[in-house]
């Protein structure tokens, strides 16, 4: 084990020594934490209506003014037509059309019922959803203060009804950079330790370096370690700044013990930097370990929990989902962070995660030749 | 004692379809300076990551003073030095730091084996904090000899060491070879190079995969047993395209400035005969002699 403290010399100073690797470590995270969080949110502003008001009375203004001083609704353009405004949907300007009806304020005081088209473009999928909801929404709150003022007027006892209130838990304001900048962590953490370590190992087979080790009694088990450890080392670095600028920046104070997430990142580091290893014992070059280190990036990302939640995908995403080291630490950070859970609520966590660390290094290890 | 032992080690690529290295054997004593000498893909690099222990042989067996390299692989690993055909030493890394690592990966230290590296460290050490990717291809070599002698190996295989370097470092570069040999070291070199066959005690000339020839590097030219005719000035590529058409002649190949003609027969008045015949041809001022084979000539009659 000697011989392991001469390769951890050598590796860091090659690290120290390679400019780009230090930028990336050091500012990667920095500039990704500061922009990605503000583009990964899925709060709807800005949602253009086009109105068509054949009725144009008190009622239908009333409506249209309520819709519009909700914040969440721009209105491009008052149309004669359907098909004008569905002209304005066709060409990208508008994401809702509202048609309301000829004799809408008669009909609603004198059958007390009416009806509002809604027509929503879907291409843009949680836009839709989202829109058609606030919209919907507000409409209901139209109709429920016409409703009082008529009860009022008429002096007939109230029509029973449930009103609804809630609270949100751990993220009282529903802050969607409180959930996200955590992810975020994770995401960066994950891919640039699993690509930095597949990459340097195979930079060394494509030098020609490894076989100059090979020929010299070094062991397999130290020159793995030799590999992991330092590479660890910066991971950690990284993501404590990452955790500085999620407090500096979003004011992100974990609510659990900081100790947890660290004892979960040390584990977590062991499984991916395992990955980057089993990667670059499958490729002869530096590209080929880019490539399919750019596949599992990508699949880990998108089925981790971190864009879309994994209770809404289909099963066999959700199973594979479940062999994806990723959406475990993403469900850690987020327990940890805002919930504030102790060591013992993320135990299975923990137990998992050992797992997938020894399966990835055994394999890894075992694919790993001194020679072929 | 043989420091070195092949027998019927064949080595194949593809499945089987390419055979690098085809039933070879021969042997290396202790302290001989053995040369393996053919052109690209005659296999020598596969012979050499054998012997190392990077590869495994699909058939036969190899042993270096006297350990089977694929059961007693790190045992060898301890005594053997590589200096591999592309230079492979870290480039980020500088002279010194680069020594200093391959010695203390092998738990000793340049110091303690600074004798046996000394004349070659000497002409780097002005440079020993220049990085290893910054020095010139004659001292990256000496860099790469240094790292494969710093654990004062007993056997040091050289894949090509003097490939792309210029002549004024080569010849050193063998002279440094020969002093090594004088401390007991036993070294097992391939080259492309003729001229440096020469300079071996034995040498082995190889083709796809196979030994033409183990001998001396003198009993290989005095196995010529032909003669050989040089012919200078002129326009060589001509006069070459028509003594292939002589009928007398077995070969002719350019060798720098001048040709290399064998002919069927070895009589005397052979080189009168060609002198006629190039007469004939319309080349007039010819220098037509009899000169002494090379290892090449030997090479090029073994090729057939």
């Amino acid at each position: 084990m000697r011989r392991l403290k001469f390769l951890l010399i050598k590796e860091f100073r090659q690290i120290f020594r390679d400019k780009s690797l230090l930028r990336t470590i050091l500012i990667a995270p920095l500039l990704q934490l500061l922009i990605l969080p503000w583009a990964a949110n899925y709060e709807i502003k800005n949602i253009y209506l086009s109105v068509v008001d054949h009725d144009h009375s008190t009622y239908s203004s009333k409506m249209i003014e309520k819709i519009r001083s909700s914040g969440y609704f721009k209105i491009e353009a008052f149309n004669s037509s359907y098909k004008q405004a569905y002209a304005l949907v066709e060409r990208d300007k508008a994401d809702i059309i509202i048609e309301i009806p000829v004799g809408f304020e008669r009909n609603l005081i004198k059958e007390g019922s009416q009806k509002v088209l809604l027509a929503v473009n879907a291409i843009n999928g949680t836009k839709a959803v989202v829109g058609s909801g606030y919209l919907i929404q507000i409409l209901q709150d139209y109709n429920n203060e016409l409703r009082l003022k008529w009860v009022a007027v008429d002096r007939i006892k109230p029509l029973p009804q449930i009103e609804i209130t809630s609270s949100n838990w751990y993220n009282p304001l529903m802050n969607y950079k409180t959930f996200m900048v955590p992810g975020i962590l994770v995401m960066l953490v994950t891919m640039i330790g699993s690509m930095m370590c597949a990459l340097n190992i195979v930079k060394e087979k494509e030098i020609g370096t490894i076989e100059q080790i090979n020929v010299t009694p070094v062991r397999k088990i130290e020159f793995i370690l030799g590999k992991l450890i330092p590479f660890w080392v910066l991971c950690m670095v990284m993501f404590s700044i990452g955790l500085l600028i999620a407090w500096l920046v979003y004011g992100i104070i974990p609510a659990g013990n900081i100790a947890v997430l660290y004892l979960f990142l040390a584990i977590y580091l062991v499984a991916v930097l395992g990955l980057g290893l089993l990667i670059s014992t499958y490729s002869e070059t530096q590209q080929q370990a880019m490539s399919i280190s750019f596949f599992f990036i990508m699949l880990f990302n998108l089925l981790s929990g971190l864009f879309t939640p994994i209770e809404s995908m289909p099963k066999w995403a959700q199973m594979i989902a479940s062999l994806n080291p990723v959406s475990y630490f993403i469900s850690v950070m987020r327990m940890v962070v805002l919930k504030g859970s102790s060591l013992y609520n993320i135990r299975s966590h923990i137990f998992i995660m050992i797992l997938f660390a020894l399966v990835i290094n055994i394999w890894a290890i075992f694919n790993y030749r001194k020679r072929s | 004692m043989n420091a070195i032992e092949l027998n019927n080690l064949t080595k194949t690529y593809n499945d089987g379809s390419i055979t690098a290295v085809d039933h070879l054997s021969f042997d290396v004593k202790e302290g001989e300076l053995y040369g393996l000498i053919g052109p690209d893909g005659a296999g020598k690099t596969s012979i050499f990551r054998m012997l190392t222990t990077l590869l495994l042989p699909d058939e036969g067996t190899a042993k270096v003073n006297g350990y089977d390299i694929v059961k007693e692989y790190k045992t060898i690993r301890n005594i053997v030095g590589y200096m591999p055909g592309k230079f492979s030493l870290y480039q980020d890394l500088t002279v010194e730091e680069n020594l200093n690592f391959f010695a203390t990966l092998f738990g000793t230290s340049i110091k303690e084996n600074y004798d046996l590296i000394k004349d070659i460290y000497i002409q780097i050490e002005p440079y020993k904090n220049r990085r290893a990717g910054k020095l010139s291809g004659g001292m990256k070599q000496k860099l790469a000899l240094c790292c494969a002698l710093i654990h004062k190996p007993t056997v040091l295989f050289l894949d090509e060491p003097t490939t792309g370097v210029d002549a004024v470092s080569r010849q050193e570069f063998w002279e440094m070879l020969g002093r090594l040999k004088k401390q007991g070291i036993t070294i097992l070199v391939s080259t492309p190079y003729m001229d440096e066959a020469g300079l071996c005690d034995k040498i082995a000339l190889m083709q796809s995969g196979k030994i033409l020839s183990i001998e001396k590097p003198q009993a290989v030219i005095s196995n010529f047993n032909e003669k050989l005719y040089g012919i200078s000035k002129g326009n060589l590529y001509k006069i070459m395209l028509d003594l292939r058409k002589y009928e007398q002649t077995v070969s002719c190949f350019a060798f720098g400035d001048a040709l290399h003609l064998r002919l069927k027969s070895n009589a005397d008045d052979n080189v009168s005969n060609i002198k006629m015949y190039l007469k004939n041809h319309g080349y007039m001022d010819t220098e037509v002699k009899e000169i002494l084979p090379g290892i090449e000539d030997c090479f090029i009659k073994l090729l057939g």
